[in-house]
C-alpha cells in the first residue's frame, strides 16, 4: 500500500537501511552437500538484496518436502504449511495482503502430485506471486519414490523394476490453463541464468511460474548428467526474455523465441528432445486475482461498515413503519 | 359469502406443500413474513426433496414450509401439523408417512385431481385416509383457477393458493400483497400485478367457500425484530464480527450462507472465494488469517473430514481462523440436506494428533449472528481454530429474534505493523501459565519467523528433542485451560435439582426446553441442561449432573440402545456428548438419540421423560398420539 506522505517522511527524516545479504539469512541450511536447493536460496537472497525488499513485506510460503525447508532459511514471514498446499495459503495471503510480496516454493510432487489441483487453479486464477518449483524428479525427503516428472523406467523404492509411465510434462499443463500468465525455466547447474530468470519473474504483476530443473546429490546423482552439457536443452532467446550469455552457449545451442507468442510456446514445451531454458510465455496484461477481487470491495471506516450492515438488517426487520 | 366458523387458539402448525418447483416456498415465506408482521412468534422450516427436478407426483418431489406461529416466541419445529394445503395427494401423503401432521388435521387439496386419469386412484385413496383417521378435507380448484389469470398455472398457483391459505388464517391481506411486492420486486411490473392478482383471488374464493376461518393470537408486545434462517444470521454476523473473506467451496447445507454473504459482501467490506476445492478453502483462510485479517471458512460434514489436515496446521502454527461446520446426516454422504449433531467428536478429535481447538454450538438463530463475533474474537486472543456447529435445522429455519445493536466493539482492531521489539521477537513466546502468545504480522519489521508445522519451540525454530515437544503440546493445550477460566457454568433450565436431568447441546433446546415446561405442568421432576461451549467444555457441569438422580443427553446423533440385540453395557456406543461428559465428569449419564434426519419434536422429548419418570398416562395427555 503506498502512502506518499510517509514515503517522503522516511526519505526526509530516517535513515534508509541499506539491506546486506545477511540481512536475509536466516538458520544454517540442513540440505545435503551438493544438493541444488543452496543455490536457489543464494540466488532468492540476491534478487531480495538487489530489490532492496524489506524481509518483513515478504512471506515465503512453502508446502512438504525438501525444497519445503526453503522458509526456514530465508529471513522473511515464512510459512511452511502442509504436503500441496503451499499455493493455498499463498493465495489466502495475497487476498488478504495485496501489499506483501509472496514467494512460493515446491517440489515437484509437492506441486505436481498431490497438490495438483491447487497448481491448476492457481495458474487460473493469476494471484500476484512468485512461484517456484524444485523439480528434481524424485520425492527425496522421503527416501526416494518416483514422482510425476520422474522419467520412464526409472528405478525408485516404489518402482523397483523401473517407473511405468512417461513422465509428466508440467510446461504443456501450465501453458494449457486459462490465464496462465507467466512461465520460464532454468537450472541449479546455470546459475546466472537462474538469477536472471528469477528477476524476470519477480519483476512480473500475475502468476510467475518459475520450474527450476534440481539435481538431487544423493539420490539422482546422475540425473541431469554429469557436466551441464550432457543435459540436452536449448535457450529461448528474446531481447523481452531471460539474456543467454555466451558462456551458456558452449552447454546448449540458443533458439529466438518471442515470450508472447502461446502457441509457439506450446510447441516449444512440447519438445522432448530438448529442455527450453528461458522465458517460454508472458502476458502482463492480464488482471491479477486480488486486483479483480479487491477492485469490487467497498471500502470503508468501522463505523461506516456498521451503518451499512445496519442497512442491510432493515431488509430483514419485521417493523414496515421502520 | 359463507357463514363461517371461527376457531381462535394460541398457536397453529400449518404446512404448503406442493412438488418441486410449484412455489410453495416463496408462497409460504409471504405468508410467514406477513404472520411475523402481524405480532406472532414464528418459526418455519423448509420441506426440502434431494434433487432439484425430481419426479413430479411423487412423494419423494414433495417440497414447501412448515410454519409454526403464535403468540409466544417460537423456539423449534414443534409438534405435528394441524393445517396442510397440499398442490397434490402425494406430497400430502409424504407428510402423513412421514408422522409430521395430526390425525385430525384440517387438509386443504387441489381439486384437479379428482378427475385426473392417472391420479384420482391415489387421490381417493389418500382423502379417504385422512377422512378414516378423522381429519376433514376442503377441495380447492387451485391450478383451476390459476388458469384463469396465467397461460402457466404451475407458474402462478402458488399465488391463489396463499390467498386461499391466508384468507383461512384471517391474515392482513394488505400485507400479504406487500409482502408478494417484494418476492417479486425484481421482476416487471406484469408479474407483479399477476401474483397480486392471484392472491386477490385465492382470498375471494375462500371467503365464498370456506367453512371456517382461524385466528391466531399474537405475541402481547411488539419489539424490533429480525427474521431470517440461520445461514444468513452466520453471513449478516460475519460482517458485524468485521470478517472480510470467507472462503468456501459449495456444499449442502452450508451454501446458503455462502450466498448470503457473496449477495452483500462486496458492498460490506468484503469478499467471498469459491474455491477449487474443500482443502483450498481452509488453505486459503489460513493464509489469509497468518497475513493478520482472520479469515472464515463455512462447510459441512464432508467438507469437515477433507480440512483436518489443515486444522491440525492451524493449531500447531497457532494461527486464528473460524470453521463453521453446518452439520448434516452422515456418515459419507448420508442425508445432504438434513440434521444431525453428529459432527462434535470429530471437530474435537478429527485432526492427526492431539490438536485441541475452541468448539461453540449456537442453540438459535439468534446465536448463529452472535456467535460470530465471539468466534472471531476467541481464534485471535487464543491463537486457535474456533469450530462453530450449527446444523441444517438451524440453516434453513426461520426465527425472528430482536434486531442486534451494532457497535465497534464487535469488529477487530486495526492492523498493527509497528515494529516488533527486540525482547518480544519470539514467534511463540508462550505465557507459561496461560499458554498464550502475541503473534507477528507480516509487514511487522524485527518479527520476520517461519510458522511450521512441524515441532518447533518459543523461538519458532523446529525442534525434535522430547523437552520441547512435550512443552509446546502443552502450550497449546493450557490455552483451552485459560478459557475455561474464564467461563461461566450453565443454568439449568425447569429446576435446579430432581429426578431428571436432560444435557443437551445445539438447535435442539428449544424444542427440549419446551418438553421440559410442558411435563413440568404435569408434575415432573425434570429439568434440561443446554451446553454452549463444547472445548473446553463450561464449568460447573458435573456440579449441576449431581443434583439429580438420573442424567441424559438427548441428542440428534446415532447410539446403541440399551436393550438391543448383542447390546451390552461394555460394549453400548454412546451418543456424542454423552461420551465426553461421561469421560470428562465419571458421571454415569445415560443417552436418547435419534437419527430422523428432521428436527425433534417437543412431545417426543416429553415421552422420553414420561417413560423415565413412569408417567405413561401424562405422556398420552401431552404428547396427542403415541410417538414409534
Amino acid at each position: 500500500m503506498s502512502n506518499s506522505i510517509y514515503d517522503e517522511l522516511l526519505e526526509s527524516e530516517c535513515e534508509i537501511k541499506e539491506y546486506e545479504l545477511e540481512d536475509y539469512e536466516s538458520n544454517t541450511p540442513r540440505w545435503c552437500k551438493g544438493c541444488g536447493d543452496h543455490g536457489i536460496l543464494s540466488s532468492v537472497q540476491r534478487l531480495l538484496r538487489d530489490r532492496q525488499i524489506a524481509p518483513e513485506n515478504v512471506v515465503c510460503v512453502s508446502g512438504i518436502g525438501c525444497s519445503s525447508r526453503f522458509p526456514h532459511y530465508l529471513k522473511t514471514y515464512g510459512f511452511h504449511s502442509l504436503h500441496g498446499r503451499a499455493l493455498t495459503v499463498a493465495t489466502g495471503v495475497k487476498l488478504s495482503r495485496p501489499d506483501i510480496h509472496v514467494l512460493t516454493v515446491m517440489g515437484d510432487g509437492d506441486c505436481f502430485s498431490i497438490g495438483g489441483n491447487h497448481w491448476l487453479h492457481s495458474i487460473r486464477y493469476n494471484t500476484n506471486m512468485t512461484v517456484l518449483v524444485f523439480d528434481n524428479e524424485i520425492y527425496a525427503l522421503t527416501k526416494m519414490q518416483a514422482s510425476p516428472t520422474s522419467r520412464q523406467g526409472q528405478y525408485s523404492n516404489t518402482s523397483p523394476r523401473g517407473a511405468y509411465l512417461d513422465s509428466l510434462n508440467p510446461l504443456t499443463v501450465i501453458l494449457g490453463i486459462t490465464n496462465c500468465s507467466f512461465l520460464a525455466q532454468s537450472a541449479t547447474w546455470l546459475p546466472g541464468h537462474m538469477d536472471a530468470t528469477l528477476q524476470r519473474a519477480w519483476d512480473h504483476k500475475g502468476l510467475s511460474f518459475v520450474r527450476i530443473l534440481q539435481k538431487c546429490p544423493v539420490y539422482m546423482p546422475k540425473n541431469f548428467g554429469e557436466t551441464p552439457g550432457d543435459y540436452p536443452a536449448q535457450f529461448l532467446s528474446h531481447t523481452e526474455g531471460v539474456p543467454v550469455d555466451r558462456g551458456l552457449l558452449r552447454t546448449a545451442p540458443a533458439v529466438e523465441h518471442d515470450p508472447r507468442d502461446i502457441h509457439r510456446a506450446r510447441e516449444i514445451a512440447q519438445d522432448s528432445e530438448r529442455a527450453p531454458f528461458g522465458l517460454l510465455y508472458h502476458n502482463p496484461e492480464l488482471p491479477s486475482y486480488e486486483e479483480l477481487r479487491h477492485g469490487r470491495v467497498t471500502r470503508m471506516a468501522p463505523q461506516e461498515r456498521l451503518d451499512a450492515l445496519d442497512r442491510k438488517l432493515d431488509t430483514f426487520a419485521l417493523k414496515l413503519d421502520d | 359469502m359463507q357463514e363461517k366458523k371461527r376457531l381462535k387458539v394460541g398457536e397453529h402448525i400449518t404446512e404448503l406443500v406442493s412438488d418441486s418447483g410449484e412455489g410453495a416456498q416463496k408462497a409460504s415465506v409471504a405468508f410467514a413474513k406477513a404472520s411475523a408482521l402481524m405480532g406472532n412468534g414464528l418459526w418455519t422450516v423448509e420441506v426440502i426433496p434431494a434433487e432439484i427436478q425430481p419426479p413430479p407426483h411423487t412423494v419423494g418431489a414433495t417440497s414447501g414450509n412448515r410454519i409454526r406461529f403464535g403468540n409466544k416466541p417460537m423456539t423449534n419445529t414443534g409438534d405435528l401439523a394441524d393445517v396442510v394445503v397440499a398442490f397434490n395427494e402425494m406430497a400430502l401423503k409424504g407428510r402423513m408417512l412421514n408422522n409430521m401432521v395430526k390425525d385430525d388435521m384440517l387438509v386443504l387439496i387441489d381439486s384437479q385431481w379428482a378427475g385426473h386419469p392417472v391420479h384420482k386412484k391415489t387421490y381417493n385413496e389418500v382423502l379417504d385416509e385422512v377422512r378414516r383417521k378423522g381429519g376433514t378435507v376442503i377441495e380447492v380448484p387451485i391450478e383451476k383457477e390459476a388458469a384463469r389469470v396465467v397461460d402457466d398455472p404451475r407458474r402462478g398457483k402458488n399465488m391463489f393458493a396463499l390467498g386461499v391459505w391466508a384468507r383461512l388464517y384471517t391474515r392482513d391481506l394488505e400485507l400479504v400483497k406487500s409482502c408478494v411486492h417484494e418476492l417479486f420486486a425484481k421482476k416487471g411490473q406484469e408479474i407483479i400485478d399477476n401474483n397480486l392478482n392471484l392472491v386477490q383471488r385465492g382470498w375471494d374464493w375462500g371467503e365464498e367457500h370456506l367453512p371456517l376461518e382461524i385466528v391466531v393470537e399474537t405475541l402481547p408486545e411488539l419489539k424490533p425484530m429480525l427474521a431470517m434462517n440461520g445461514n444468513t444470521a452466520i453471513a449478516l454476523g460475519a460482517v458485524a464480527a468485521g470478517f472480510e473473506l470467507c472462503s468456501m467451496y459449495p456444499i449442502t447445507p452450508a451454501t446458503s450462507a455462502s450466498h448470503a454473504l457473496a449477495d452483500f459482501f462486496e458492498d460490506l467490506g468484503g469478499f467471498v472465494h469459491q474455491a477449487e476445492d474443500e482443502i483450498a478453502a481452509i488453505g486459503v483462510a489460513v493464509g489469509a488469517s497468518f497475513a493478520g485479517r482472520t479469515a472464515l471458512t463455512i462447510t459441512s460434514g464432508p467438507g469437515m473430514a477433507l480440512k483436518t489436515e489443515f486444522q491440525g496446521l492451524a493449531v500447531m502454527t497457532e494461527t486464528p481462523l473460524v470453521i463453521v461446520d453446518v452439520q448434516r446426516g452422515g456418515p459419507s454422504t448420508g442425508l445432504p440436506t438434513k440434521i444431525e449433531q453428529s459432527d462434535l467428536l470429530h471437530s474435537l478429535y478429527g485432526a492427526p494428533g492431539d490438536a485441541p481447538k475452541i468448539v461453540i454450538a449456537p442453540a438459535s438463530i439468534e446465536d448463529c449472528f452472535h456467535v460470530m463475533i465471539t468466534a472471531r474474537k476467541l481464534a485471535e486472543d487464543f491463537r486457535i481454530p474456533v469450530i462453530v456447529l450449527t446444523d441444517a435445522n438451524l440453516a434453513t429455519g426461520q426465527q425472528m429474534f430482536d434486531r442486534p445493536r451494532l457497535s465497534t466493539e464487535m469488529l477487530p482492531p486495526p492492523l498493527d505493523l509497528s515494529p516488533v521489539p527486540e525482547e518480544e521477537r519470539n514467534p511463540f513466546d508462550w505465557d507459561e501459565k496461560t499458554g498464550l502468545s502475541r503473534r507477528h504480522i507480516p509487514g511487522q519489521a524485527g518479527g520476520t519467523a517461519v510458522v511450521t508445522g512441524l515441532n518447533h519451540s518459543r523461538d519458532g525454530a523446529v525442534a525434535h528433542d522430547k523437552d520441547s515437544n512435550e512443552h509446546s503440546h502443552t502450550m497449546r493445550s493450557r490455552k483451552l485451560a485459560t478459557l475455561f477460566s474464564t467461563l461461566k457454568a450453565p443454568v439449568p433450565h425447569g429446576a435446579e435439582e430432581g429426578e431428571l436431568l436432560l444435557v443437551c447441546w445445539g438447535s435442539t433446546r428449544g424444542a427440549i426446553e419446551e418438553a421440559v415446561d410442558r411435563m413440568r405442568a404435569q408434575g415432573a421432576s425434570v429439568a434440561s441442561l443446554h451446553i454452549t461451549f463444547l472445548s473446553p467444555l463450561q464449568p460447573g457441569i458435573k456440579a449441576v449432573m449431581q443434583r439429580f438422580r438420573k442424567v441424559m443427553t438427548i441428542e440428534l446423533n446415532y447410539s446403541d440402545k440399551a436393550g438391543d440385540p448383542l447390546i451390552t453395557p461394555d460394549n453400548r456406543r454412546y451418543g456424542q456428548l454423552a461420551m465426553m461428559l461421561r469421560a470428562q465428569t465419571l458421571v454415569d449419564v445415560d443417552c436418547w438419540t435419534r437419527v430422523p434426519g428432521r428436527p425433534l419434536m417437543p412431545m417426543e422429548i416429553a415421552a422420553v421423560i414420561a417413560e423415565e419418570l413412569g408417567m405413561r398416562e401424562a405422556a398420552t395427555s401431552v404428547t396427542q398420539e403415541t410417538v414409534a
